[in-house]
């Protein structure tokens, strides 16, 4: 089959590479039909991970029809339209059972091998190399889905291919903010960046019943679509006072919410965890209201430095964190996008044959011609 | 990890497996190898570390009858195991470490298992909570290098 794979620093292409194949009981095989990029891929892309291989196939999100069934599957058949989270998750430890599935302890193949790193091993994920618990990625014709009934969903017939695909990993994780900071209804939320996981915690901020939305950012084509989509009211930093705007549009108080969504540089060039320069967290935490709460999303690998700690202390603020989104939104989701309540189509501003993956990421990674996602099509 | 503490230690009631079957592969270490991963600064008479995972399932599902589960019961002879329930209604915390004595691995075994017995021991102690919780073992995909003709 074909498939998008990482070569080297700063070089995809599309390869021949084996069909995968149902390797445990609970596997599906899903025959892709949409694929999207996502800032997670970039460090992958930028080559500085020591842990990728040539020949990795990237992709943590896609859609497709499920064409073979282990014989441990309960919930898929063949010919099921499915979406596929991103996260690899049994839905049987502990950390699934509570519903925190990007923490699942068995969804590495090999997981006391990455142990020492972090101490524990996160859930596996889709297009990440394979010595970190990932799994081939949704880039290709096929991919092999580990335990398809936890992580694969099956798509409403009223939702298409375009809008669907954003369940996988966007807008659970924009929901996931939401959740992190305890939106309620009458909160002012503030989101720093406006790519499709920001603009997608605007959206589900306003669907907690927050008053006011704002988004900061200095992409004007991604602030005017978070304000079209999302009713959010778009800052541009490099126009603006940030802080003091915030001020003012939250009655002096800061916002209630506020949620990183600015994703992280990529790993040093000798493979370890950057020292990540936190202007976003750092303003985020510097504008929350007193006791407000602080979401920080993304892959932020990094030790911090010059970090506002005394802030979060003094101002009794609450961080919180997430890497990836839990699957048990998703097909509440699904619903809320079949009922017209969540559209994301928007935000798959390039849609390209599976040939053309390598230009699509280039348009991502540099944000040009304003592509907030590439999404590919085998 | 810190040592784990007093753990009520269930009979070591594993089958009497073949001692061809285990030849290699359960009879692992030597006594100083058994010391490692403690440090430079810490005393290299001190036991092994014990390696722990929590399994949520309670010790009767873990251990049914009793017994080590698969693939712990390959290590017969060549670990100790301590196993008790966790605290919170969190399932069983499931310990084990290399017993004093064994002997190093030769061969392929030492290949696959390198020099750090605790390598091995946490990753059966992973594959037991993977065969309780998920039911399975996750295999790895396959490398995608096996054919690679690049088309574009």
């Amino acid at each position: 089959m074909r498939a998008l794979c990482w070569v080297a620093a700063d070089e995809l292409a599309v390869r021949e590479v084996p069909d995968p194949e149902l390797r445990n009981e609970r596997d599906v095989i899903v025959r892709v039909r949409r694929s999207a990029t996502c800032g997670g891929d970039l460090p992958l892309l930028a080559g500085r991970d020591p842990l990728l291989r040539a020949g990795d196939v990237l992709g943590a999100e896609f859609l497709g029809e499920v064409v073979e069934v282990g014989p441990g599957v309960r919930r898929h058949r063949t010919g099921d339209r499915v979406v596929v989270g991103a996260s690899v998750a049994c839905g049987g430890c502990w950390y699934c059972r509570q519903g925190l599935h990007s923490c699942c302890d068995n969804a590495h193949a090999d997981p006391a091998s990455v142990d020492p790193d972090w101490g524990r091993s996160d859930a596996g994920c889709f297009g990440r190399p394979r010595a970190a618990g990932g799994f081939a990625g949704g880039h290709a014709e096929y991919v092999r889905v580990p335990y398809a009934d936890v992580g694969a969903f099956r798509v409403p017939d009223a939702v298409d291919d375009d809008r669907a695909l954003f369940a996988a990993d966007a807008a659970p994780t924009g929901w996931l903010a939401a959740e992190l900071g305890a939106v309620r209804p009458g909160d002012v939320v503030a989101i720093w960046g406006a790519g499709a996981v920001g603009q997608l915690t605007a959206r589900a901020a306003v669907l907690h019943g927050a008053a006011r939305v704002l988004v900061v950012d200095r992409h004007e084509d991604r602030l005017r679509m978070a304000e079209r989509h999302s009713g959010a009211e778009p800052l541009d930093y490099r126009r603006t006072d940030v802080a003091a705007e915030l001020r003012d549009r939250s009655g002096g108080r800061g916002p209630d919410v506020c949620v990183v969504a600015v994703g992280a540089p990529p790993p040093d060039r000798f493979g370890g965890r950057s020292v990540d320069r936190p202007d976003a967290s750092r303003e985020a935490v510097h504008a929350c209201r007193k006791g407000g709460v602080v979401v920080v999303l993304g892959a932020t690998d990094g030790f911090v430095d010059a970090f506002p700690l005394g802030a979060v202390t003094d101002r009794r603020l609450t961080l919180r964190g997430a890497r990836r989104p839990d699957l048990r939104d998703v097909p509440m989701l699904l619903d809320r996008m079949a009922r017209d309540e969540l559209r994301t189509e928007h935000l798959a501003t390039h849609r390209l044959p599976l040939e053309h993956g390598p230009q699509g990421y280039e348009l991502f990674r540099d944000r040009a011609d304003g592509c907030v996602r590439a999404v590919f099509t085998p | 990890m810190g040592r784990v503490g007093p753990m009520g230690r269930l009979a070591r009631a594993g089958p009497a497996l073949g001692s061809a079957a285990l030849t290699g592969v359960v009879r692992l270490w030597r006594v100083p190898r058994w010391r490692g991963r403690t440090g430079a600064d810490r005393d290299p008479a001190a036991p092994a570390r014990w390696e722990v995972v929590t399994v949520d399932r309670p010790p009767e599902q873990v251990l049914p009858d009793g017994r080590w589960p698969e693939p712990l019961r390959r290590l017969d002879g060549a670990v100790e195991v301590r196993v008790r329930a966790a605290p919170g209604d969190r399932g069983t915390e499931l310990a084990a470490r290399p017993m004093a004595g064994a002997t190093p691995p030769t061969g392929l075994a030492a290949h696959l298992v390198g020099d750090d017995p605790h390598l091995l021991v946490r990753r059966t102690l992973r594959q037991v909570k993977q065969r309780v919780e998920a039911g399975e073992v996750l295999r790895a995909d396959r490398s995608a290098l096996d054919r690679p003709e690049v088309r574009g």
